[in-house]
């Protein structure tokens, strides 16, 4: 019995990994920020000479952080979903203008349209290291005590914002 | 013999083309070269993912470089800088991650495949051998002397 048994079992076995190595997606890398406080920043405002944000600032709000960029192709597909998710005036959107030309990002913005509240720069990509930004798109939900508490990378999706970004965001916001 | 010298010579022109992607950095101490070297080969580029940010010329890895090179400029020591990616990028950026809870299986999984292996073959071959090693009844030996004649007269025909 256990003559015939043991190939189908070996088999079930090394389908059951193959089916989970196929279904995880490489590019998603745990990140080690999720529920640490959020790094600091203090980065130039695009489009108002002058003016700098910090993350203390912003303390007291959930805020979304969205790291886009002019040159990242991927951006355009998530930029018509958070176009609408700041119809809805739930969250504080914060972008991340990583690694661009002030220029080339306020066109995009003016072309696409500005879901952002506001959008803070970092042309050297130096906050970007320190969030652990490695593949622009990248979507960070921060709470009201400045704690990170999800992290998306790559294109947020109209599934991922109903199902995990939204209920997320209304269950932060009712945190004291 | 031809294959094998254009083989080596594109093998060299590889070479020689990850020396360009890496620049020039100047260092008052050679220690801190050294330290530099081995960092920036211990390290992953995050976004090709099975580089070191030595090999790679993303822009990520430039930036991870210059971000390895100021760090040692300011003193600091090669496990600072490492604990600095780590907090930021997970023990996935390091190509020499620590052994504790979190990556034990990437550690101990190939020994536990080779063990489950190393068992596997010690049980087929033994139970090979058990076959070999059956008596025959009488019926059986004579069964088998029977067929044995039956194939050679087949052979013979």
């Amino acid at each position: 019995m256990f003559k015939y048994l043991a190939p189908l079992v070996l088999f079930i076995v090394m389908a059951i990994f193959l089916a989970l190595g196929l279904n995880l997606n490489p590019r998603d890398i745990p990140s080690p920020l999720i529920n640490q406080a959020a790094p600091d920043f203090s980065l130039p405002v695009l489009g108002q000479t002058g003016r700098v944000l910090t993350k203390d600032a912003l303390i007291g709000d959930v805020w979304i952080f969205n790291v886009w960029a002019s040159w990242c192709g991927s951006c355009r597909i998530e930029h018509p979903i958070f176009n609408q998710l700041a119809k809805k005036k739930l969250v504080t959107l914060v972008g991340l203008n990583y690694k661009d030309e002030p220029e080339a990002a306020k066109q995009w913005l003016a072309q696409l349209g500005n879901p952002y509240d506001i959008s803070v720069m970092d042309q050297e990509g130096r906050t970007g290291i320190d969030y652990g930004v490695y593949g622009v798109p990248e979507t960070f939900i921060i709470d009201k005590k400045g704690i990170v508490r999800y992290k998306h990378t790559g294109p947020v999706e109209v599934y991922d914002m109903q199902n995990t970004l939204i209920p997320l965001i209304k269950q932060l916001q009712a945190e004291i | 013999m031809n294959f094998i010298k254009s083989l080596v010579l594109l093998l060299l022109s590889m070479a020689s083309y990850t020396a360009v992607a890496v620049e020039y950095r100047k260092f008052d101490q050679p220690e801190q070269e050294a330290v530099y070297k081995v960092l920036i080969e211990e390290l992953r580029c995050l976004v090709c993912q099975n580089q070191t940010i030595a090999d790679s010329n993303a822009e990520l890895a430039q930036d991870l470089r210059r971000q390895v090179y100021e760090m040692l400029q300011q003193g600091k020591s090669k496990d600072e800088i490492a604990e600095f990616m780590t907090q930021r990028y997970g023990d996935f950026v390091l190509y020499n991650p620590p052994f504790k809870a979190k990556t034990g299986l990437l550690w101990i999984g190939p020994v536990v495949f080779l063990v489950i292996g190393l068992v596997m073959l010690f049980l087929f071959t033994r139970r090979k051998r058990n076959t070999q090693n059956i008596k025959l009844t009488e019926e059986e030996i004579k069964q088998k002397t029977k067929i044995r004649n039956l194939l050679n007269d087949e052979a013979e025909q």
